[in-house]
């Protein structure tokens, strides 16, 4: 039985007051009034609902979340403006239905038949992790309902036969290994390590460096893998100084990558280092240190050489948009991992600005999927891009730039300045 | 037994053994009774539970909750394993999932890289698994307490890294997509329908299996066993036999269950085994109640349910609720069950009733 | 395999034992809790996290590191504290899977919260004193590292004097020994169960602080330190202090030499392929530093071992 004393009721209190200050939800959304005139202009179409399933919490949180902020910015900035206009000038709300699926699979696939069956969404955007969006793909290819997922892994978009109605919008590592490889041979260092987290992520990264270093004709003398949670690399690190590796290539995400970087420079490795778009999040500069993170070079989609890229640059507006609207949004620097959800939601949005009125629900989805595949030119973070039945993804390595740091700041690198 | 018996005067003690022998005889009476009680509760509330089983489809027509079912359904039969082996045998097993897994795994393997059919793969599995147990339960039953639990542990971690890292034959960290379906003859159980009455029919089955073993001669002996090892085996018991047999019959329950997952997701990766998943398993195990065959639905429907329950309820009392919260009420509402039903919530459950009843 | 020469294992061994100093922090506070309560505290990891993350938070909210460090260990001593009280004290009369599931449940809770409180980001402390590494034969050590492996020392001596020369130590070191004796010489067994709790918060926290400088601190970062400062705990008999120590630094160094040695993506099951070896080794026949079995939870906590109800 429970002996309650004086001691345990006050630290109840204790607790509860504890709680309660620190229950103030990360990001709430700031819906601002929706401006009288949007709602006095269109009539009102049916409503639509757009699902989005994230890792919030579970070992993929810290991709999941910023994912989940960015949904959350979508959804207040449809509620603030009423919904999107249709195809028929009738203005229809737009419901975004956010579910975590706390990194594991089974619950991604009990939660995707809830947004399918329950929720009645017309599209699904999300799957933080690979193995996630991997085991939601019979499930949307069952539900003929179109699914873009947020994760790496090119199975997930691979054999296109048998993804009929599955998208990425996630660069694959197959643009940017061959930047991280062209950058190392035109510098003449034709022996590189290859490190990788020990994930899904981190082994696509690796083989496409693999593949990249076979055409370029450059050798990989050693591989090293690390955990995503790991906080001492130094061993990994011992093996590269004692090779004969000349640059060190690496495919990771912060913290282990800031990590890495700061045993790097303790070890006094002097040889270059060249990350990927992992690390493409400001904060990293702050984790690893600015004076370990100078000279760090990585490839990465423009969003986030945004201020650097010329004005004619199509991707520039909607880049720099998107990182003011974000970081007003959530007080939190953008990451590539936000840009891949924004990017989905923005493909079914327009998707969903394209389609005619008064269909039923597999006849929305059917349609929305095959807006989604022919979308040709469209500015996200992640690219341009251009979808198409071959190409579930749509981004090609032109939406690839070299990124260097350099006093604490990114510094756009052109081919001239290698 | 008159050998334990203090001496005493010899005319009051053939009166003495005379009485004893009457006590006696009501003594086996009454216990029969109880026993022949007990089995007749105990059918009547595995029909019970067949029954509610059953139907459940036909009244919920949420595939959500149905998906949500069916998982529950295999949780249950890795956590029968688990709480005869932490129930009755009294080990400790921080690492169970790896079972779970390596059933999974093969049966995985043999139908995508060999294309066994999935009832033999399941077979293999089966040996695979328990072969496995037969080979850890040796070295393992020598130790004691914490140290049993940790060796658990660790072995349950290499097994979860071990599928991660041979890349060429489990897929990786990425996982294995592509697994087939279950087919007796030209039926298919792709239906979230069909897959609930088969996981549940094994439930069911295996659910059985499971009292009949522990309302045995050698549950008796399990139960003997867990209360005092050297009293059990001063009567006969041969406790490292026994011990074995535990560990590999819920090596079995694990792996069946293993199969049965690879079949419905059509999936497999190494993070639904790890750490976190095997905890989650004692989790339902001790929720449900660690010395009883019906813990084990229980604990399972319980743990599953409440994520479900809370990420209904919780937006309506908190606006913008999200998995945090979830997480955070989740811990809070483990802590009170173990706080306030330490038994379990089926033996709680049960004695909360008894109590009121009586009052 | 690369061509090793004598700095690249000497660097394995000096990074092992800085790894395994941490290891040695997270462990002592495991077998001081484990010895005098009976429970295995698998939340330990927690209040390492916790002491990291709250000495951010006041950093950020100006406090010099000194003052945030003080602050932020008496605020984790104050909620492992109130963790005790909570959740042990109710439940001081149950099984020690119940009590294990408790601190399971703990733990999962105070991470929650902490990923409300401060996201998934991780957060850099800046280094105790500005330098660059130390060059020994070779070996790179940042000082950071020093200032760990100083810590743990300077930790251990403080412990060592506060049970050997205090009154106080004297109490819990007579409840470690016999709960119910102690309990007849008018130690409070509620008392000392909170103190415990108490140091091995602070111990933790301490720990936490002072590795963030070097690896980040994130609300999950709990999660693998206890485990390791557990399974470092068991290889030193789970009941000795001094055992938490070798198993820390042993675990650390095994685990630096066999990713530098053998394979990198092994490397935590070869951590764990020791813990294998050194349990089976030992069949749990080691003794206590007091030449004592290892006594059962319940035996030391002073519960008598409750027969569970075997009814099915």
């Amino acid at each position: 039985m429970v002996k309650w004393n004086r001691s345990v009721c006050l630290s109840l209190v204790c607790l509860a007051a504890l709680l309660l200050a620190s229950c103030t939800p990360a990001a709430a959304p700031q819906a601002t009034a929706p401006t009288a005139a949007a709602r006095a202009e269109a009539k009102v179409g049916e409503a639509f609902a757009i699902g989005v399933l994230v890792a919030s919490t579970g070992g993929a949180a810290a991709l999941g979340e910023p994912e989940r902020d960015a949904a959350r910015l979508v959804q207040s900035q449809l509620e603030a403006q009423g919904g999107i206009i249709g195809a028929a000038g009738l203005r229809h709300p737009i419901k975004v239905v956010i579910y975590d699926t706390g990194s594991t699979a089974d619950t991604a696939i009990t939660l995707a038949k809830k947004l399918i069956n329950d929720d009645k969404v017309v599209a699904i955007v999300g799957g933080t992790t690979s193995p996630e969006s991997l085991a939601l793909v019979p499930i949307v290819q069952e539900a003929k309902i179109p699914f873009i997922s947020a994760a790496s892994s090119s199975q997930i978009v691979e054999p296109v036969a048998d993804r009929f109605w599955v998208f990425k919008t996630a660069q694959n590592n197959r643009h940017t290994a061959p930047q991280q490889v062209e950058y190392a041979k035109a510098k003449g260092l034709t022996k590189i390590a290859n490190l990788y987290v020990n994930n899904s992520y981190g082994e696509d990264g690796r083989n496409a460096i693999r593949d990249a270093t076979k055409a370029a004709g450059v050798e990989i003398v050693i591989e090293e893998t690390f955990e995503a949670a790991d906080t001492n690399m130094m061993a990994q690190l011992t093996k590269v100084k004692a090779s004969s590796a000349q640059a060190v290539l690496v495919t990771a995400i912060p913290p282990a990558a800031a990590i890495l970087t700061k045993q790097y420079r303790e070890l006094g490795l002097k040889i270059p280092l060249i990350q990927n778009h992992g690390i493409g999040m400001k904060s990293f500069i702050t984790q690893a240190g600015p004076e370990n993170a100078e000279g760090v070079l990585f490839p990465m989609g423009k969003l986030v050489a945004a201020q650097a890229l010329p004005d004619n640059d199509p991707q520039k507006a909607v880049l720099l948009n998107f990182i003011k609207e974000y970081e007003a949004f959530t007080k939190n620097p953008t990451s590539t991992f936000a840009g891949h959800v924004w990017d989905g939601m923005q493909l079914t949005l327009k998707a969903l600005e394209k389609m005619p009125t008064g269909l039923k629900l597999e006849e929305q989805r059917a349609k929305i999927r095959d807006s989604i595949e022919n979308t040709k030119a469209f500015p996200g973070t992640g690219g341009i891009f251009n979808l198409s039945a071959q190409d579930h993804v749509g981004l090609s390595a032109n939406d690839i730039v070299l990124v260097k740091i350099a006093d604490g700041n990114w510094v756009y690198m052109p081919r001239e300045k290698w | 037994m008159s050998k334990h018996w203090p001496p005493r005067r010899q005319t009051s003690r053939v009166l003495e053994t005379l009485e004893v022998l009457r006590q006696n005889q009501a003594f086996r009476v009454l216990e029969t009774l109880k026993v022949l009680r007990k089995v007749s509760r105990n059918a009547l509330a595995f029909l019970t539970f067949a029954l509610v089983v059953g139907t459940l489809p036909l009244w919920l027509h949420s595939p959500y909750l149905l998906s949500t079912a069916i998982f529950i359904g295999i949780f249950t039969i890795v956590t029968l394993g688990l709480c005869l082996l932490m129930g009755y045998a009294g080990q400790v097993s921080l690492g169970h999932a790896a079972f779970w897994g390596i059933g999974a795994y093969t049966s995985a393997i043999l139908t995508v890289k060999l294309g066994v059919s999935p009832w033999l793969a399941m077979i293999i599995g089966v040996a695979v698994t328990s072969g496995v147990a037969y080979l850890i339960a040796i070295p393992i039953f020598r130790l004691r307490e914490h140290y049993l639990a940790m060796a658990t542990l660790g072995l349950g971690i290499i097994v979860t890294l071990a599928f991660g890292e041979f890349r060429e034959l489990t897929g990786g960290p990425s996982g294995l997509p592509g697994v087939p379906r279950l087919t007796v003859g030209s039926f298919i159980f792709d239906g979230d329908v069909e897959y609930y009455y088969l996981v549940w029919g094994v439930v069911l089955l295996l659910i059985g299996l499971s009292l009949n073993i522990v309302n045995s001669r050698v549950g008796r002996a399990l139960r003997a066993l867990h209360a005092s090892e050297a009293a059990a085996a001063s009567i006969g018991v041969d406790a490292s036999r026994l011990k074995l047999q535990v560990l590999v019959l819920s090596a079995a329950y694990a792996s069946v269950a293993g199969s049965l997952y690879v079949h419905y997701m059509q999936f497999v990766s190494p993070h639904a085994f790890d750490f976190g998943v095997s905890v989650r398993l004692v989790v339902m195990a001790a929720v449900g109640g660690l010395a009883s065959v019906w813990g084990a639905p229980f604990g399972a429907a319980a743990v599953m349910l409440v994520t479900v329950l809370l990420r209904e309820a919780l937006p309506l009392v908190i606006p913008n609720a999200s998995g945090e919260h979830i997480t955070i009420f989740y811990g809070l509402v483990l802590i009170l069950i173990m706080i306030f039903m330490p038994e379990g919530l089926t033996r709680g459950v049960i004695e909360s009733f008894r109590r009121n009843a009586r009052s | 395999m690369p061509n090793y020469d004598l700095s690249n294992y000497l660097q394995f061994i000096l990074s092992g034992l800085s790894t395994g100093s941490i290891y040695v922090l997270v462990a002592l506070g495991v077998v001081t809790i484990y010895s005098v309560t009976g429970i295995v505290n698998l939340a330990q990891g927690e209040y390492c996290m916790l002491g990291a993350m709250l000495a951010v938070t006041f950093i950020r909210w100006g406090l010099p590191l000194g003052l945030a460090a003080a602050a932020a260990i008496i605020g984790v001593t104050a909620i492992g504290v109130l963790i005790e009280r909570l959740t042990v004290q109710p439940a001081r009369s149950a099984s020690s899977i119940t009590l294990i599931m408790i601190t399971v449940g703990v733990s999962i809770v105070v991470r929650g919260v902490a990923l409300l409180a401060w996201g998934t980001a991780p957060f850099s402390l800046p280094a105790f004193t500005k330098g660059p590494p130390l060059d020994v034969l070779g070996a790179a050590v940042s000082l950071q590292r020093l200032w760990i492996l100083g810590t743990a020392v300077v930790t251990l001596l403080l412990l060592y004097f506060l049970l050997e020369r205090t009154l106080l130590g004297k109490a819990v070191r007579a409840c470690a020994i016999n709960r119910q004796a102690a309990g007849l010489m008018g130690i409070a067994a509620s008392q000392m169960s909170a103190l415990v709790f108490a140091l091995s918060a602070a111990l933790g926290a301490v720990g936490g602080i002072v590795i963030a400088p070097l690896m980040l601190a994130s609300y999950d970062m709990g999660l693998m330190l206890g485990l390791k400062g557990f399974v470092a705990a068991v290889i030193g008999g789970l009941t000795s202090l001094p055992g938490a120590v070798i198993g820390g630094l042993l675990l650390g160094v095994i685990e630096s030499l066999g990713a530098g040695l053998i394979s990198s993506g092994f490397k935590d099951a070869i951590a764990f392929l020791v813990l294998l070896l050194v349990i089976f080794a030992r069949s749990g026949r080691f003794p206590n530093r007091l030449g004592r079995r290892p006594a059962r939870a319940g035996e030391l906590a002073g519960r008598g071992a409750r027969p569970t109800e075997t009814r099915p």
